[in-house]
């Protein structure tokens, strides 16, 4: 779709703005919610409904001091919160948010969102290994190795909707389910395929991006009643609130990601008037779900986090591609 | 984990959970040795808040000491109260009405019941879910805003005075306390609903910190942390003061020993206070709160005299040794925390670190009070 | 009822004491006099206690591991500072959890210069942190005990703040 130069640079800058102020509005919308959920107002002195909160929260972190302590690895230091916040950035700019909006399309676009989201497992691991602090040093250990058990099903799952669809891009995997509810992926009777499976796969991948993007109930990376705030902990002003804007920007993409693959993308659900503003219902009603799971859940401990990944949800998404791909063969 | 972890004692680093940190609650230092996640041993510090209140009531009368004993266990400030006025009231001989005793009973099965919420909301907010505290919280005003009204004072009360009370409860009070019941058994029951039941904090909780009954009697603990181990002792039921004969209620144990085990009792026991307040309130005879005649300056008796009562955490003792005179020779408080605490060091070897703070969190810490 | 067997068997600790005035509440006789050693009934409703035993430093040992045989637990150590009679008081309380009440009231004394007792942190771990608060407070040393160092003073302190003659 990207013609000229100009193009480019006018989606990238798109997406770079859509990330940012979903990243500033999440917050928000995340502290409403918690307050609801807790019976409390949430942010209510900025602006009506506390609509100003993000922004003066992002002039409050951008005036702190930058504090860099004495004894981090300052290379790694500086650069681990800049890698927290570029890749989503960066994978914002193939997921298609209809038929015509799109920053732009690559054809393995599916396989650049999963690459880019393994690097921010390097980004948290640089961030706890250059503060010098045990707490931090505890944190990314625990936060790498969640990562890494809860990439395997997510991989799993997302090719098992590699096949029924048949391509990697993003575009035609959402063009293979229009046309109403019972076409999406997450519907296990479709065009003669009888995988009943499916609903079942699209809560594996659900809780893996909940667990990619260090969210309760699988947060013990930033755990905050036991290592005061993890890998975070010796970050002030900006560096802190990159690491917070590419947490909420890795939800969006999450969502956007589930939506593409199970929920059908911009369809409608009864296929009258596709279009963008499904899209977004759909990412919004995800992001809610996130935001509502978080504050009713206790955390897990870290062994009982990874006993789910590798003892559970690796053995049935496993026999569900296998499932799928004798369906497929069969029928 | 199926099979034991061999530690290794030479690769270990201290990790100190310090004075300030958000799950110790209170200034408590725990420094731990640990074996990446595991940990090896543990050391506690404590008096990072010792006042020395032994020393204080020396140098004042026995009314004087009045305030002091709230400051200890802020939570659970009436029982201290409680235990302190009928030491000096045993000794001395003063007599209580009969309508005392039982506003008496009442109000510290109301404190008990918000010294229970607050371990609640703070034990599951450190366990990673953050809702519970505010609805914990919520219930814990209408006990407070009740409270306030007959006492003045929210949190450490000083309301019992010897032989009776300060002030006399009003309708209003009970028509409150009436409502407030029915309240909070529909609390209690959405929080068994929501959060008792909840698969992940019943794998948080089952078989961790195992404390047998062994342990309990070499380290003297009581309270819910024996209870959870299943020891049968309540010094309400095996020692029984005031008017708690009176009263129909259960004493929940469990075998099990693990943090599971402690959760269960405490919540019990907030419905078991629940139905104290209701028999209280059913009964509650007429007639004076005070005494008709009480010593100007209570003198005891020389000799040395101890009296225990059921706290929040456990039997609160309090030993006064008198020499006649107008202050005593020398008071020691027994506080529970202080045995319950102790366990630690021994019961968190092997442990992980998630389920030590998990552990700190069941045996509901009160530090001012461990530290007096 | 175990007080009986608890009595019977620490009775042998005091082969020559006739046990005076055993049924007598002590109430007109001052505490300081009730200084030898020996054993004795006390009036619960009006002490809170039911038996109160008096040994001396080298029986203390034995004494406690009999309660500890019968199912005591250890509620308190702690100390009284008899100046008048120049002496350290550790008093060790007792109680048991199941329903056959009994509380025991162990208490030995040791000059004030010179206090030393030994520790019963083998018997009972818990012993541990009452014995170095009850040295915190009154600088009673106690043999044996595996970490005697400030528990709730500051780590170092050198001074005693509940003996009697102590000035701020």
């Amino acid at each position: 779709m990207s013609l000229t130069l100009l193009n480019v640079v006018a989606a990238v800058i798109i997406a770079i703005a859509f990330v940012a102020a979903n990243a500033a509005y999440l917050v928000w919308a995340e502290r409403k919610g918690a307050g609801f959920i807790q019976r409390r107002p949430g942010p209510t002195e900025n602006g009506p409904w506390g609509l100003l909160q993000p922004p003066v929260d992002g002039i409050k972190l951008m005036t702190k001091q930058l504090l860099i302590p004495g004894g981090v690895d300052k290379i790694i230091f500086v650069i681990a919160p800049v890698l927290a916040m570029f890749p989503s950035i960066v994978s914002f700019v193939t997921i298609p948010f209809s038929d015509t909006i799109v920053a732009h399309n690559v054809n393995i676009g599916l396989l650049m969102i999963f690459v880019f989201g393994s690097m921010s497992a390097m980004a948290l691991l640089m961030g706890g290994w250059s503060s010098r602090n045990k707490y931090s040093m505890i944190s990314s250990v625990r936060a790498v190795s969640q990562a890494v058990a809860y990439e395997i099903p997510m991989l799993i799952t997302a090719i098992t909707v590699v096949m029924i669809a048949g391509s990697l891009d993003l575009m035609d995997i959402v063009h293979k389910q229009s046309g109403g509810f019972w076409h999406w992926n997450i519907w296990p009777f479709q065009k003669g395929l009888f995988n009943i499976l499916m609903p079942v796969s699209f809560l594996i991948f659900f809780v893996c991006s909940l667990a990619e993007t260090n969210r309760a109930p699988f947060d013990l990376g930033e755990a905050e009643s036991e290592l005061v705030a993890g890998f975070h902990t010796e970050y002030s002003s900006m560096g802190f609130g990159l690491f917070f804007m590419g947490e909420y920007a890795n939800i969006v993409i999450g969502a956007c990601l589930t939506t593409i693959l199970f929920l059908g993308g911009w369809d409608c659900p009864f296929g009258l008037l596709p279009g963008v503003w499904w899209f977004i219902v759909k990412i919004y009603i995800l992001i809610f779900t996130f935001i509502w799971i978080r504050w009713t859940f206790p955390r897990t401990t870290i062994y009982n986090l990874l006993n789910l990944s590798w003892k559970v949800l690796i053995p049935i998404s496993l026999f569900n591609l296998l499932l799928t791909a004798g369906l497929l063969k069969v029928f | 984990m199926s099979e034991p972890i061999v530690l290794q004692p030479d690769e270990t680093f201290i990790l100190n959970v310090g004075p300030q940190h958000p799950a110790t609650h209170g200034v408590l230092r725990v420094k731990m040795t640990m074996d990446g996640e595991f940990i090896y041993d543990a050391e506690t510090v404590i008096g990072y808040i010792h006042r020395m209140h032994e020393k204080m009531a020396e140098n004042r009368t026995y009314a004087q000491y009045l305030p002091n004993l709230s400051r200890l266990d802020y939570l659970s400030a009436m029982a201290y109260c409680h235990g302190y006025v009928l030491a000096v009231e045993k000794a001395a001989a003063i007599e209580v009405p009969q309508r005392a005793e039982y506003i008496r009973a009442i109000t510290v099965e109301m404190n008990r019941i918000s010294s229970h919420l607050v371990w609640f909301g703070a034990f599951v907010m450190d366990l990673g879910g953050f809702s519970p505290l505010m609805y914990a919280f919520d219930d814990r005003e209408q006990i407070l805003d009740l409270l306030e009204a007959i006492t003045g004072s929210r949190l450490t009360y000083c309301y019992f005075r010897f032989g009776g009370l300060y002030n006399d409860i009003d309708d209003d009070f009970i028509e409150g306390t009436r409502r407030f019941i029915k309240r909070m058994r529909k609390s209690l029951k959405m929080y068994h609903k929501l959060v008792t039941t909840n698969i992940i904090l019943m794998t948080r909780l089952k078989d961790i910190g195992p404390v047998s009954a062994d342990m309990c009697q070499r380290y003297g603990a009581t309270g819910p942390v024996a209870r959870g181990s299943g020891i049968n002792y309540d010094v309400r039921r095996n020692e029984p003061y005031s008017v708690y004969p009176e009263f129909d209620f259960d004493i929940p144990v469990y075998s099990e020993g693990d943090s599971f085990a402690r959760y269960k009792v405490r919540m019990e026991e907030m419905e078991q206070s629940l139905r104290i307040i209701e028999q209280g309130l059913d009964k509650l005879p007429d007639g004076p709160v005070n005494p008709e005649k009480k010593p100007k300056t209570i003198k005891l008796p020389p000799g040395d005299y101890y009296t225990a009562v059921e706290a929040g955490r456990g039997s609160f003792g309090i030993r006064i040794v008198s020499d006649g005179d107008k202050s005593p020779y020398r008071l020691k408080l027994r506080s529970p925390t202080y045995s319950n605490m102790h366990l630690f060091d021994e019961a968190c070897r092997g442990m992980l670190i998630a389920d030590a703070l998990a552990f700190m969190g069941s045996l509901d810490l009160v530090i001012p009070e461990m530290d007096r | 009822m175990i007080i009986e067997t608890v009595k019977d068997k620490l009775r042998d600790l005091f082969p020559a004491s006739a046990e005076p005035a055993a049924a007598e509440p002590e109430a007109e006789k001052p505490q300081t006099a009730k200084a030898e050693p020996g054993l004795s009934d006390c009036d619960y409703a009006k002490r809170g206690y039911h038996l109160d035993v008096r040994v001396s430093p080298d029986q203390l040992l034995t004494a406690v591991g009999v309660l500890f045989d019968h199912g005591f637990f250890i509620e308190a150590i702690t100390g009284v500072d008899w100046i008048k009679d120049g002496q350290l008081e550790a008093t060790y309380d007792f109680c048991r959890y199941d329903f056959d009440l009994c509380r025991v009231v162990v208490r030995t004394r040791t000059p004030r210069a010179n206090p030393i007792l030994p520790t019963i942190t083998g018997i009972y771990s818990g012993a541990s942190w009452h014995e170095r608060e009850t040295h915190d407070f009154f600088g009673i040393v106690f043999e044996g005990h595996p970490h005697l160092i400030p528990l709730l003073l500051p780590e170092d302190a050198d001074f005693h703040p509940l003996l009697k003659d102590f000035k701020a």
